[in-house]
């Protein structure tokens, strides 16, 4: 299991967990996974037509990744909002 | 009945809920969604639960809902597109309570209308103005493909009629089965004089019915006013004869109980979107549009170069009418005698997207 690592907002949609272990092989299962455990983080990072949205970032390490990157057990898989997008 | 009342003012940065005695200074009760544009929000007045569209810049636009406006909110499950729609919902225009029990719109970017039978807490899309087969001709406004005004029909749920920027006005009377346009006598003063003819792209701005007169609607077009008594099939100019400084503009009231009476606020142009001259000044009409009247005591009469955006005017229904409006500057107006007389109540705020007496 992937470790989805969550700041404010999404952190208080997760009940406050700023670490979740998450099942899927790819970040977008397990961003989908998330989800599922915290359905009112529905839409928040994914939109409806099921990809990231545009302002929101995902890092595995170091590394900007989109969603059809792979994930091993005990990858951190970290999701922030973007400094693109903000609300000036 | 009380003397007071109370605004949810939507902005670019929360949700402000304001209080106090009409006409005069109001106080913050409540801010909430810090940092996060509301673009609307109001009340259903049959429930007495408030609605707020709120569009995180970075998570997205959803709806949330709360009885108790100074406490918690609760995050609604939309709207939202199904999958096969292959869009994403972009921001959430406006709310209407319908007339069914339960029953609340949301029309929403790109241009579509959800409709709730559980009082807002899901939503479902309209499929058969989703689905038309003239969506593809189209166009945005500057504002984007935004479906921005609901009109239900009191006592008759099934009939409704919609404006959308910028593809007219939509109607249906076998509650969203089916729709239809109701764009005659609108001319497009925009498009090539050749192009004029059955423009599929006529941006209404805003639009409202009369309650106690529904086959009656009004409409701020992109260039002009117009007045429909046949209940949107046909609209007559009433815009371009009587006083208005400027054909242009958003925001629009409609009185609810007199329907000869309709106040706009024009801008100067679409290409110098600020109150003419440097004056604030609200227009009214009291003889169905053929003349209309300057309303301007109280208001800023020199240098004033605001915008007032679509959603940021409104009635307070008390008699006699209670008006409000806010502009981008921060500033809120508040009139307790029908626009007789303004009083800035309430300075300072963030950018002012929408006004809506609760």
């Amino acid at each position: 299991m992937a470790v989805v690592v969550l700041r404010a907002p999404l952190k208080d949609l997760a009940d406050g967990n700023g670490s979740v272990r998450v099942n899927g092989s790819t970040v977008l299962e397990s961003l989908r996974d998330l989800e599922a455990t915290y359905p009112r983080m529905a839409g928040w990072v994914l939109d409806e037509t099921g990809t990231v949205r545009r302002h929101v970032n995902v890092f595995i390490d170091a590394n900007r990744v989109e969603g059809d990157a792979t994930v091993e057990t005990d990858t951190e898989i970290t999701v922030i909002h973007a400094i693109s997008g903000g609300n000036s | 009945m009380s003397d007071q009342v109370e605004l949810l003012v939507g902005t670019g940065k929360g949700l402000f809920v304001l209080r106090g005695e009409r006409g005069g200074a109001m106080a913050i009760a409540a801010r909430h969604f810090p940092g996060v544009t509301v673009e609307y929000a109001t009340r259903d007045p049959r429930t007495g639960v408030y609605y707020a569209s709120v569009t995180d810049a970075h998570f997205g636009p959803r709806v949330w809902m709360t009885k108790d406006v100074e406490g918690e909110w609760e995050q609604t499950a939309g709207p939202a597109f199904p999958e096969d729609a292959g869009e994403a919902v972009e921001r959430i225009w406006v709310i209407v309570p319908g007339e069914g029990e339960g029953v609340v719109w949301a029309g929403v970017a790109p241009a579509a209308l959800f409709r709730s039978d559980d009082g807002g807490r899901t939503w479902e899309l309209n499929r058969a103005l989703w689905d038309h087969p003239s969506r593809k001709d189209w166009q945005p406004g500057a504002g984007g493909m935004c479906l921005h005004s609901i009109c239900p029909w009191p006592g008759e749920p099934d009939k409704l009629a919609l404006g959308i920027s910028a593809a007219g006005v939509w109607l249906t009377e076998d509650g969203g089965g089916s729709w239809r346009r109701g764009v005659k006598g609108i001319v497009a003063r925009y498009l090539p004089e050749d192009a004029q003819g059955d423009a599929p792209d006529l941006c209404v701005h805003n639009m409202y019915r009369a309650p106690v007169k529904p086959e009656r609607l009004w409409m701020q077009f992109h260039g002009g006013v117009y007045r429909s008594d046949d209940a949107g099939e046909t609209w007559n100019d009433v815009g371009s004869a009587g006083g208005l400084p400027s054909d242009f503009g958003f925001p629009m009231v409609i009185d609810p109980k007199d329907p000869s009476k309709a106040w706009v606020i024009p801008l100067t142009a679409d290409i110098d979107r600020v109150t003419p001259d440097g004056k604030l000044r609200v227009f009214e009409t009291a003889d169905e549009g053929d003349t209309w009247t300057a309303r301007s005591k109280g208001l800023p009469q020199n240098d004033t170069y605001v915008t007032i955006l679509r959603q940021a005017f409104c009635n307070d229904g008390r008699d006699p009418l209670g008006l409000y409006f806010g502009d981008k500057s921060g500033t809120v107006y508040g009139s307790a005698d029908a626009g007789a007389t303004w009083t800035a109540v309430a300075e300072r705020l963030p950018t002012i997207v929408s006004v809506r007496a609760s």
